[in-house]
């Protein structure tokens, strides 16, 4: 079991740029081009790597820890990260709030980054980053609290064995709310359309990229690969909520979750490229409606 | 069956939301709409006593009135009075939606506390609940007649789910005849809101405040 | 087949009157289907007539007395409609507030919808079955609105659309209660439920108390909405005020009535189940609640229309206090609804020529009606002594029943409030009706040319003269009447004879 968990941390270090990948891959099919190869996203970041870094005169050391500590707090987050009803390497009653704090602090970091150039442009960003992340992040307890409430425990490792297969027939379309919850806080808090667009350079728009647009060569590989981290931490969180676990091997339950990565990658695919970036006002709105869908799904599992 | 009837009523819980959530008229007559059809699918779930024939045709005239002929008629009135497209709220959208979930809890602790006479689905009663609750809100909150027309269709839905659920062997003429009746009402407003829409050259409830004491 | 003639007689009038492009041989129809109803009316109250319909329809005593009750009025209204009609004829004509041109409703929709009304009323009062009764209550309000939007101006607008909203929202928590009060006797097995009340007092005895007293407060607070009880009553004065005068008389007179109608059928059941005591606690708060805010509302009113109307609220608390102090009152209650009616369609028909003739509403205007309009003045003021109670008006006698009883239950408090709103309305009402109806006409008044019209005037005359008489004498075939229909309401009525 320990084996399994270790080897589960090593797939999410090597697998997370490729999600990335399937997800550009998706959208280009969509749109009928050949698009960038799968592993475009790994290119990018050994060339980064190999590159030096700029700092302008006006940035100070928090600038430069920003990158650092971001990813090492998503690094810390994914330790006590399930998968396929295999424990995580860390598991202990109140890990759910570490993750939850763990992610916030990662934000902090790029956020302080951000502000730390003085560009006013980049504190739009962060100040935008900010306000979206503050209405995301109770939605996102309230989603996790619907697994508490059910499994009565705060260990993460202990909450992600529910639903099986047999909850999915009591309460099925209760479940369906928490994964729609969850789907859309991962479209947020990834910066994905309908709520932030990746691609974009308009700075009317932008959410997320406009925070990177200082920071180069290691730097932003260290920025993409915290991401794509972060892309993979929530994609399982969605995953380990739809796909009931308990298949009979633990093998065919990673397989099964590793599908389910995959498919989680082509839905976020599926849903940039058929929808339009939502104006900045009607985001709330949309997170709202993803908090609304968890207390929903809490107040009827919860009776 | 049950999980058919769970996902119904979770399905209304969502119209409900959005019917406290939409912004435009174009949005909240769909959400109206929605539930309606949903509303004329559970006559067939709830399987009750009678012939199939009797609950087709029963389904078939409430997704009709509720599902097709209300939101017919508000569209028609909302083109015929040129009607400005957003909503108007007094209290804004994420509030209300925010309201709505504490209506939800309320309901779900009322059922908790009634003792329910009949064997009944573990949601409908709060669904109904929270229909009603929402279509009051819109009632209040709202400045538009139309919408203050969808708040009160919200509420007779919600009193429908809960007869159906609480009272399911009830003669189906009256049902019948509660629909004309609410159809008839329905179509009077509608023309009300026309002839407003003509002396006040607008459907803003909050300017019609001269009669006063 | 009587029973449902009674309903469908109106009806097929109203169809028809919608069909008849001349307005002489329509109004002919509306006085016609008048008479016929009120013929049918007096003959079913008077006979067995068997119930129809399987059972939904049947006759009892409180029904006899309120579509007893609706149909004269609606005569009377009918007769005096003759010459408003006439006076209405088409073609735009100034508002007198705002000074803009409107015209009115078609005539021949205006008849069918009267018609309608009467129709739905009937249903009403006809039914002992709480679904129909609901569903009937709900066609008067449908039925109704369009009446009040007669003169296309924006005020009367504006009163049919709050009388259409808070009216329909208000009678949605009726049909909540029902729904309640099936469940409330369904029991475990979930048997057949019927919504007759013969049934529900059969099983009364299995009735669930908290079930039951939800259901009362909802259908209370769902018919006292539409019945214009206070704090609900908020449409009353509005579209009492802006509706036409033969339209305000009926709303007034038998529509309130028929909700009134609505809650005592729950009363009944409730009686039957041990409950009696919890209905009538709320229908005293009620009633109190509505004398007195009627009062406030009433001293001080500048508009004789409105005036009228906050009597209305007045009133049916006086008829909700009634029947919720029990004993002797329940009879002055039904006695009281019997007088009100008379009295309060006379009043708003008068109102009407009033209106006619000075082409104002607002009771500082009016003067000198007695000079200019002799006969209008006079009864002007008897239906303003009759209406505040004073002797030797039948309102007195049914309103000192109902002070009669509470004084001997001991409930000093009540009688107390009550007979100081009754001041307060009386000082209130004395102040503008005497004003309008002594002096001189302001200059600007220009006699109406052929003075009084006969069929404006001998509706409303009929009509106080009938509460002056029962307020000396009631024939014994009345007493048995109301004492009749106070059984029925099956509360606990002590040493009634």
């Amino acid at each position: 079991m320990r084996a399994l968990s270790a080897v589960n941390l090593l797939l999410a270090l090597g697998l997370s740029p490729l999600l990335l990948g399937i997800i550009n891959r998706t959208k280009a099919v969509i749109s009928g081009r050949s698009g960038r190869p799968l592993l475009q996203v790994y290119f990018d970041l050994a060339k980064l790597l190999g590159k030096g870094a700029v700092y302008s005169r006006t940035t100070t050391w928090v600038f430069k820890a920003g990158p650092i500590v971001g990813l090492a707090a998503v690094l810390a987050a994914l330790a006590v990260l399930p998968l396929g009803g295999v424990p995580a390497l860390v598991a202990f009653p109140g890990d759910v709030f570490v993750l939850v704090a763990f992610l916030g602090l990662a934000r902090f970091a790029l956020i302080c980054g951000a502000l730390d150039t003085g560009s006013s442009f980049e504190g739009m960003g962060a100040s935008r980053e900010a306000a979206f992340s503050a209405l995301a992040e109770p939605a996102l307890l309230l989603a996790l609290l619907v697994f508490v409430s059910r499994t009565g425990t705060y260990s993460l490792s202990r909450m992600y064995v529910w639903p099986g297969a047999g909850d999915w027939l009591a309460s099925g379309p209760v479940l369906i709310l928490v994964v729609i919850a969850l789907f859309i806080l991962l479209l947020s808090e990834n910066s994905r359309i309908p709520v932030d667009d990746p691609n974009t350079h308009l700075e009317l728009t932008m959410i997320h990229e406009v925070m990177v647009l200082d920071h180069g060569g290691p730097d932003l590989a260290f920025i993409l690969y915290a991401a794509a981290l972060k892309l993979w931490l929530f994609s399982a969180l969605v995953v380990g909520a739809a796909v009931p676990t308990g298949l009979g091997s633990p093998l065919l339950d990673e397989l099964a979750m590793l599908a389910g990565m995959g498919m989680c990658a082509v839905a976020v695919g599926l849903v940039e490229s058929t929808m339009a970036r939502l104006r900045l006002p009607r985001v709330p709105q949309l997170l709202t409606a993803a908090g609304a869908f968890a207390a929903l799904a809490l107040a009827i599992l919860g009776r | 069956m049950q999980l058919w009837l769970d996902a119904v009523f979770v399905l209304i819980m969502l119209t409900n939301l959005s019917l406290l959530a939409a912004s435009r008229m174009r949005l909240i007559i769909r959400a109206a709409a929605i539930q309606g059809v949903l509303l004329g699918l559970l006559p067939l779930l709830f399987s009750l006593e009678g012939s199939l024939a009797a609950n087709l045709g029963f389904s078939a005239f409430v997704l009709g009135i509720k599902g097709l002929g209300f939101p017919w008629l508000l569209t028609r009135t909302c083109r015929r009075v040129r009607i400005t497209p957003e909503i108007e709220p007094y209290i804004g959208y994420n509030f209300s939606v925010i309201l709505g979930i504490v209506g939800l809890l309320v309901s779900l602790w009322l059922e908790h506390r009634l003792d329910l006479p009949v064997r009944v689905s573990g949601l409908s009663v709060s669904a109904a609940f929270m229909t009603i609750f929402s279509g009051f809100l819109l009632v209040v909150s709202r400045k538009k007649a139309v919408t203050q027309v969808i708040g009160y269709l919200a509420a007779e839905n919600g009193i429908f789910l809960f007869g159906l659920s609480l009272a399911p062997h009830g003669p189906m003429w009256l049902e019948l005849c509660v629909l004309l009746d609410i159809f008839v009402a329905v179509f009077v407003m509608g023309i009300a809101i026309h002839n407003i829409g003509r002396e006040f050259d607008s459907v803003d409830i909050g300017a019609v405040d001269s009669l006063k004491d | 087949m009587l029973l449902p003639a009674i309903i469908i007689v109106p009806f097929a009038a109203g169809v028809l009157a919608l069909l008849i492009r001349a307005d002489g041989p329509r109004r002919a129809l509306l006085v016609v289907a008048a008479g016929l109803h009120l013929a049918l009316s007096l003959f079913a109250a008077t006979h067995d007539v068997p119930p129809a319909w399987g059972g939904l329809l049947i006759f009892d005593a409180l029904g006899r007395l309120f579509l007893c009750l609706a149909s004269i009025l609606f005569s009377a209204s009918a007769v005096y409609a003759l010459g408003y009609l006439r006076a209405e004829e088409a073609g735009p004509r100034p508002d007198f507030v705002e000074g803009t041109l409107f015209v009115n409703a078609p005539e021949a929709r205006f008849t069918a919808c009267l018609l309608f009304f009467l129709a739905a009323m009937s249903l009403v009062c006809t039914t002992r079955h709480l679904g129909l009764l609901w569903v009937g209550v709900e066609a008067t309000t449908l039925a109704s609105a369009p009446l009040i939007y007669f003169h296309r101006q924006r005020r009367s607008l504006e009163a049919t659309w709050k009388y259409l909203m808070i009216c329909s929202v208000g009678i949605a928590l009726a049909l909540f209660g029902n729904i309640l009060l099936t469940a409330a006797v369904g029991g475990e097995a979930g048997g057949v439920q019927s919504m007759n009340v013969a049934d529900l007092v059969r099983r009364a005895a299995d009735i669930r108390e908290p079930w039951f007293q939800a259901a009362f407060i909802c259908i209370l607070v769902g018919y006292g909405t539409k019945m214009g009880l206070a704090p609900m009553h908020t449409w009353l004065p509005d579209a009492h005020s802006e509706a036409p005068s033969i339209v305000s008389a009926l709303l007034s007179g038998a529509l309130l009535n028929c909700a009134f109608l609505g809650i005592l059928r729950v009363v009944e059941v409730g009686a039957a189940a041990g409950q009696a005591a919890f209905a009538m606690d709320l229908l005293v708060l009620f009633g109190l609640l509505s004398m007195t805010l009627a009062a406030v509302f009433i001293v001080g009113q500048g508009d004789f229309k409105r005036l009228l109307a906050y009597s209305s609220v007045e009133h049916m608390g006086l008829l909700a206090l009634g029947v919720g102090l029990g004993g002797g009152a329940v009879f002055g209650a039904m006695l009281h609804a019997v007088n009100h009616s008379l009295a309060k369609a006379g009043l708003f028909l008068l109102a009407g020529n009033i209106l006619a003739a000075f082409h104002t509403k607002s009771a500082h205007d009016v003067r000198g009606v007695v000079r200019v309009m002799p006969v209008t003045g006079v009864f002007w003021l008897a239906g303003f002594l009759a209406i505040t109670g004073t002797p030797p008006f039948g309102l007195f006698v049914s309103e000192f029943a109902i002070v009669r009883q509470a004084m001997l239950g001991g409930r000093y408090l009540v009688a107390g409030l009550m007979l100081a709103s009754l001041a307060a309305i009386f000082a209130g009402f004395s102040i503008a009706v005497l004003r309008m109806a002594q002096g001189t006409p302001p200059p600007s008044f220009r006699r109406p040319p052929g003075g009084e019209r006969l069929t404006s005037i001998v509706s409303p005359v009929v009509l106080c003269a009938a509460t002056a008489v029962l307020g000396v004498y009631i024939p014994s075939s009345l007493t048995r009447f109301l004492v009749e229909a106070a059984r029925a309401t099956g509360l606990p009525l002590g040493g009634l004879p």
